[in-house]
């Protein structure tokens, strides 16, 4: 099959549909740092293309989401819809949301109903394009249901049928597959991918928000991958399929490994969003302490021991991994990079493989893997060193947690201070490097007989 | 995909234009009927509120059970005109805290601060208040009762509203934002339905302390004012003086019958709408019957209509494009200028409040007279702990043991409602019987009293806690033979704690409210009095001494909301910590 009205693609590439200019958004703290949450990020999407934003959860791609619907202001940088500034929610753009938001009080007809009332549109005219929405994305017969009686495919239609219904130019999805089951969500995604190729939506162009990245190759037409803290374009790719694309094709598989590769890349390869980004990186001082993300000593040996199993030895593909492990993205970069973090495995060109002391760690019992991870710890991990070293230094060996969190909270939100806090203790209690009293928040040496 | 067309719909089944005659049937004659005569006994009712207050129609009370019915119909007015009042100060209040930091900031604290002042201690100065705004006229003293019944609603549904307000999804507020909806169309079809389950809870909830101030409201003395209120209330007043014993228990039942109505034809059927409006997604559990009421209703073809009408017309009113559209600010913090300013105005007023107060304190009592007043708090105090330990010590046990068969739960919660609904103050009369029968010491008898309708919160509470207690928690108990105390102990007490207090909570605010009722009772000419700070406040609401009715009433809140701040928060949120399961 063809791609969809080539013609009318290559016509439309110069109406830009929505753009946004430098955005850079910054979360405001009582104290005199502000974290970015994004940096210069601009963009534009063309009216008859699907646009990708691809990132791992913290890099602020639904932050730029919720600004490109107006939900948000920026606090540096503009958004020009149409040409115009945009100030506020426009009846030109409609937004899906992850987790639906549909109003628990009103049937699916009321539901898809109410940005036309809002609008103002009743009687007839409203009963029709209802009908219409409804018809289109396939919940004919759903109408006077209740969202708690629908599966989570229904309610996502639910979401899909209420923001077409006001027929917008621009259609916004944030990760619009991602609370959904793979079956699933695999149906709604084709079905939303026929609907655009037939021009059957009454949209001129969408953006997806996805952590998934071969939900972002089987859908968009452009790609942009975002790196973390702070969120910046890291590269941007044209998807060269027509739809309706085969995800076992190797061209495919191919394009999918390039991404993975370019995302667990040390060095990404020079790209113009990396000149920019390189730049702004080199303004901001790099913190003592680094954001941890929430990862498991459990998952981490369970990832340790399959790679070293027989059909690895050691190496394995990453997305051949996630697939093993049934790992989502959000899940395998982060197990990953923290396994890289203690020095047991290496990220390279989207492969991950043992280290020495990894395959060590596996080979061992117990106790001994205690010492090789309180080892990798202290040595690797400079937050488990600091409250460590505090810790020896005080006779009552105990220190409270909260001159820890504001420390993290130079450099990091609150949320993931206390992200990083918790991984810190899960990784410490195992080594038995230290153990934290939640009642009363601080950090204990276990010998001591305090408690 | 293979979820089916719902049943239950709640659609119009029946367009207006196919009404005719033919279409009605006997349901519909039947509650026409009903809704008639109900609307004639309001029209009645509201005649005799607007008459002055010393008319024929203010004739005496007659024990005769045949009034009872419409004293009881009275009664029963008064609790839904507390209730509509309260509705609306819970809109404007709560929704003013929610919307504007400012606000919230001074309107929150006083909630707090207004929820631990002792009801009836405002009686003196609610009646003084109203029946100057009246002057000569029945109106004045039903407002005041209306006002009393009012301030046991009011706190708790605002704050309830309040925190549904705060609590709105964030992906709904978006959502909201998104689709371009009016400030108003958002408070009525977003806002306003997250905050109807907590509404109808809590108006349920505190119908147990209405219907006990709306029957102690009713004999309203004053100094020398003394007015008698048509109603169930002012009945069992006659019933006392008149040393009737047969009346109050008459009263009782007709009590027992108004609530029994009003539960299965006001909150059953409202209950069950509002389980619409939860926002926790998943099964429902334990599919409800629906209230016969509710499907009477749908049989009959003109009431279900105008019904349909209601909604639809509810519905175009809150589509109304009223206010403005979201529009995204950068947030900055208020200036520092602004903030200094603001606190200062609060400073100052506090400090003239102080000091109205302090010129107040020294001109009207002695330190001697504070020392008594507060001597009289600690007995109280006394009261109020040991009677929430001697039910705890009787309900905890019976709790649990109710609440581990899940059958036998759900009845005893709905028996345990009826009895937390049904105002306690109504029984005392026979307990004072009793304690001048057997010459009792009214210091130690009179204290039981205090309880009577407050400790079903505990064993309601403790009910909930445990029939939702893990029942793999409880199997893994049984595996390893664990038995007697340990279980007790380890298992069962620490997963119903949170529970527990917040019965304790309710019932210890109960306990100091009920104080006032009942640490001062009388039979005939004999009045038996209790030492404590709740007689004391009786007596000088009697006497109309205003000044001593504020100290008791300043001292007894000062009390509770010691208690709060000092025992129960520091607990429950540890317990809550802790003890909570997930």
């Amino acid at each position: 099959m063809i791609s969809p009205l080539p013609d009318a693609q290559e016509g439309a590439k110069s109406a830009i549909l929505i753009e946004a200019r430098h955005i850079s958004q910054a979360y405001h703290k009582d104290s005199a740092v502000d974290l970015q949450v994004l940096d210069d990020v601009s963009l534009s999407l063309h009216s008859g293309e699907i646009v990708g934003l691809l990132g791992r959860s913290g890099s602020g791609k639904s932050t730029l989401l919720r600004i490109l619907a107006g939900l948000l202001t920026p606090t540096s940088g503009d958004v020009l819809w149409q040409g115009k500034p945009l100030e506020g929610p426009d009846p030109g753009i409609a937004m899906v949301f992850q987790s639906f938001a549909l109003f628990p009080w009103m049937t699916v007809e009321e539901n898809v109903a109410l940005g036309l009332e809002a609008k103002g549109i009743h009687g007839a005219e409203r009963d029709r394009r209802v009908e219409n929405a409804i018809d289109l994305i396939g919940l004919g017969g759903y109408e006077n249901a209740w969202p708690k009686e629908l599966s989570g495919g229904m309610q996502q239609r639910v979401g899909l049928a209420r923001a077409l219904v006001v027929q917008p130019d621009l259609l916004l999805m944030d990760e619009p597959f991602s609370a959904l089951d793979v079956l699933t969500a695999e149906n709604l995604r084709t079905d939303l991918v026929e609907l655009w190729s037939e021009n059957k939506l009454p949209v001129q162009g969408m953006l997806v928000v996805t952590h998934n990245i071969e939900e972002a190759v089987l859908i968009c037409d452009r790609i942009m991958i975002f790196s973390s803290n702070p969120g910046r374009i890291a590269h941007i790719l044209s998807v060269p399929f027509a739809h309706p694309r085969n995800r076992e094709d190797s061209a495919f598989r191919q394009f999918v490994d390039h991404i993975y590769a370019l995302m667990t890349q040390r060095a990404p390869i020079v790209s113009e969003a990396d000149i920019t980004s390189g730049q702004g990186q080199a303004a901001q001082p790099e913190p003592i302490f680094k954001a941890l993300p929430q990862v498991s000593i459990t998952m981490m040996i369970g990832m340790m021991e399959a790679l070293a199993a027989p059909p690895l030895n050691g190496r394995a593909d990453l997305p051949m991994l996630a697939e093993k492990l049934q790992l989502e993205l959000d899940d395998l970069f982060p197990l990953g990079e923290s396994l890289e973090l203690l020095g047991l495995a290496e990220l390279e060109d989207g492969d991950i493989l043992l280290t020495n002391e990894g395959v060590h760690f596996v080979l061992s019992d117990l106790d001994e893997r205690k010492a090789i991870m309180g080892h990798a710890l202290i040595h690797y991990v400079p937050l488990v060193k600091t409250i460590r070293s505090v810790l020896d230094e005080r006779p009552t060996h105990t220190a409270n947690a909260e001159r820890f969190r504001d420390e993290l909270e130079v450099s990091m939100s609150p949320d993931y201070a206390r992200q990083t806090l918790q991984t810190v203790v899960g990784w410490a209690r195992f080594a038995e490097l230290f153990d934290f009293d939640e009642e009363g928040d601080r950090f204990f040496l276990e010998d001591d007989g305090v408690e | 995909m293979t979820a089916t067309k719902p049943e239950t719909s709640f659609r119009p089944q029946a367009s207006f234009s196919s009404l005719s005659v033919r279409h009605l049937n006997s349901l519909d004659a039947l509650l026409l009927v009903c809704v008639v005569g109900v609307a004639i006994l309001v029209g009645n009712s509201v005649r005799h509120m607007l008459a002055p207050l010393s008319s024929p129609t203010m004739a005496p009370l007659h024990l005769n059970v045949a009034y009872l019915p419409g004293y009881a119909l009275r009664t029963t007015l008064r609790m839904f005109a507390a209730l509509a009042l309260s509705l609306v100060f819970t809109f404007s209040y709560a929704t003013l805290a929610a919307k504007n930091r400012r606000a919230e900031q001074v309107l929150i604290p006083l909630l707090d601060v207004l929820q631990s002042v002792p009801i009836l201690g405002f009686l003196t100065f609610t009646v003084t208040f109203f029946l100057g705004l009246f002057p000569g006229r029945v109106l004045g003293a039903e407002f005041a009762a209306i006002f009393t019944i009012f301030t046991s609603q009011a706190w708790n549904l605002a704050l309830g509203m309040y925190q549904s307000l705060k609590n709105v999804p964030d992906e709904l507020e978006e959502a909201a934002r998104c689709f371009g909806l009016t400030s108003w169309q958002k408070f009525w079809r977003l806002e306003v339905p997250c905050a109807v389950p907590s509404l109808v809870w809590n108006s349920m909830m505190s119908m147990a302390g209405g219907w006990f101030m709306v029957v102690y409201s009713e004999t309203i003395t004053v100094g020398n004012t003394h007015i008698v209120l048509p109603g169930i209330g002012s009945y069992v007043g006659v019933a006392i003086t008149q040393r009737n014993i047969w009346a109050v228990l008459a009263a009782i039942v007709a009590m027992l019958l108004v609530i029994l109505a009003y539960d299965q034809i006001v909150f059953r059927p409202l209950a069950s709408w509002a389980t619409r409006f939860r926002l926790e997604a998943g099964p429902s559990t334990a599919s409800v019957p629906e209230p016969w009421i509710l499907r009477t209703l749908r049989h009959t073809r003109l009431l279900s209509l105008l019904g349909d009408m209601i909604l639809g017309v509810a519905r175009k009113l809150g589509t109304l494009p009223l206010g403005g559209r979201f529009r995204p600010s950068s947030q900055q913090g208020q200036p520092v200028a602004a903030r200094w300013l603001w606190w200062s105005v609060w400073a100052v007023i506090l400090l003239a409040a102080l000091e109205q107060a302090g010129t107040y304190a020294s001109a009207f009592y002695t330190s001697r007279q504070i020392l008594h007043v507060f001597m009289l708090g600690c007995i109280t105090l006394l009261r109020v702990v040991s009677m929430v330990c001697l039910a705890s010590i009787i309900w905890v046990p019976m709790g649990v043991w109710l609440g581990l068969d899940s059958a036998r739960a759900r009845r005893a919660q709905l028996v345990v409602q009826y009895c937390a609904a049904f105002p306690a103050n109504l029984f005392f009369p026979i307990f004072v019987v009793g304690i001048i029968r057997f010459g009792l010491v009214p210091d130690i008898w009179l204290t039981p009293l205090m309880i009577l309708g407050a400790q079903w919160y505990i064993l309601f509470n403790v009910i909930g806690g445990t029939s939702s207690f893990p029942g793999a928690l409880l199997e893994v108990g049984r595996n390893f033979n664990v038995s007697g105390m340990l279980w007790w102990r380890k298992i069962m007490l620490p997963g119903i704690i949170p529970y527990y207090l917040t019965g304790v909570m309710a019932a210890s605010g109960g306990a100091w409210n009920a104080a006032v009722a009942s640490e001062m009772a009388q039979w005939g000419d004999i009045t038996l009095k209790a030492h404590g700070i709740g007689s004391y406040i009786a007596q000088a609401t009697v006497e109309g001494s205003t000044s001593r009715v504020a100290l008791g009433v300043v001292i007894m809140s000062l009390f509770v909301m010691a208690m709060n701040w000092v025992v129960w928060r520091p607990l429950s949120e540890y317990a809550y910590r802790r003890l909570k399961f997930s």
